[in-house]
């Protein structure tokens, strides 16, 4: 699913540059918006909407930093899932409630045997090891050998950054 | 942490109120008034327990990405790392507990550039990054449920 820049027009461009380090803080945040944009607010409400109805956007909310919120031993749980069942478990693993992203991604033989990555979210690691056998449980015989890849130092974050 | 305050985090990961006032109704939701709520909204991110409000755009839509690894022999660590977090489409930078200790994601406007910056982080360092392209996404990512 990969989609180039050009495949966004100008305005949508320049509303997901306006507001990727968060919507302003102010009664009125869309009409805020607008005035960069050169919309009304009115105009970047719809198109907002229209965004998320189309997929552009995912969610508008709060993005709970989770390290802050006592969430410190997130573990990259790694699996190596066959090739045939990947997509049916995928899709049941991704909607796990602790797990925040889970992604298909291509194994590296003989270094990498691992095809699915599920960012899994807890305060311990304890909570984060029981949160991986319930995920061992419904994957069941389909996987083959998995890990549990802790962060040790957050070296470089910063959110998605284009230019406007 | 009060009630309120959970509601604030927990509720509004999504359906972020697309109106006008989206602070005032969110706060008529709560039974407080559009002040508290941007006040509360406002302590959260400077104590940093949010990072922001806004939204979630889509992966792919506005460029490519990739998150690549490498083996990093231990005393090399942080000069390694400097020099891949020296590169501004590199967006987050981790050190991780395995053999592959540098984990890494890089965005880009388009495949050929994200090409170019994984060259170069190999000619830079001296390793080659193993390259793990998101094949297919199974996370609709409505948010992240918080307990307490």
């Amino acid at each position: 699913m990969k989609a180039d820049v050009s495949k966004i027009d100008a305005t949508t461009r320049a509303i997901i540059a306006a507001t990727q380090g968060g919507l302003p803080l102010t009664a009125q945040p869309y009409d805020a918006v607008g005035d960069v944009v050169g919309l009304s607010g009115a105009e970047v409400q719809a198109r907002m909407q229209a965004m998320l109805a189309g997929g552009v956007i995912r969610r508008i909310g709060a993005v709970p930093n989770h390290y802050k919120l006592g969430f410190n031993a997130n573990g990259m749980t790694v699996w190596d899932i066959s090739d045939e069942h990947i997509s049916e478990l995928g899709q049941k693993v991704g909607a796990l409630e602790f797990v925040s992203h889970c992604y298909h991604r291509p194994r590296h033989l003989p270094h990498w045997p691992y095809n699915m990555f599920a960012m899994v979210h807890g305060k311990t690691r304890e909570e984060v090891k029981s949160h991986a056998k319930e995920i061992t449980a419904i994957l069941g015989n389909s996987v083959n050998a998995s890990d549990i890849i802790y962060s040790k130092r957050i070296l470089k974050k910063t959110g998605l950054r284009i230019s406007s | 942490m009060f009630e309120t305050d959970k509601k604030l985090l927990n509720d509004f990961q999504r359906d972020f109120p697309l109106v006008p006032r989206p602070f005032a109704e969110i706060g008529r939701s709560l039974g407080i008034s559009e002040g508290e709520v941007l006040e509360d909204f406002t302590r959260h991110i400077e104590n940093k327990t949010i990072s922001r409000i806004g939204a979630v755009v889509r992966p792919g839509t506005v460029g490519v990405s990739t998150l690549a690894a490498m083996k990093v022999p231990q005393e090399k660590l942080i000069e390694i790392a400097k020099i891949v977090s020296s590169f501004d489409e590199v967006n987050h930078n981790y050190e991780r507990e395995h053999s592959f200790n540098l984990w890494f994601v890089i965005t880009a406007p388009n495949e050929s550039r994200l090409q170019e910056v994984l060259a170069e982080i190999e000619n830079k360092t001296g390793i080659t990054p193993m390259n793990l392209p998101m094949e297919h996404d199974y996370h609709l990512d409505l948010g992240f449920k918080l307990k307490w």
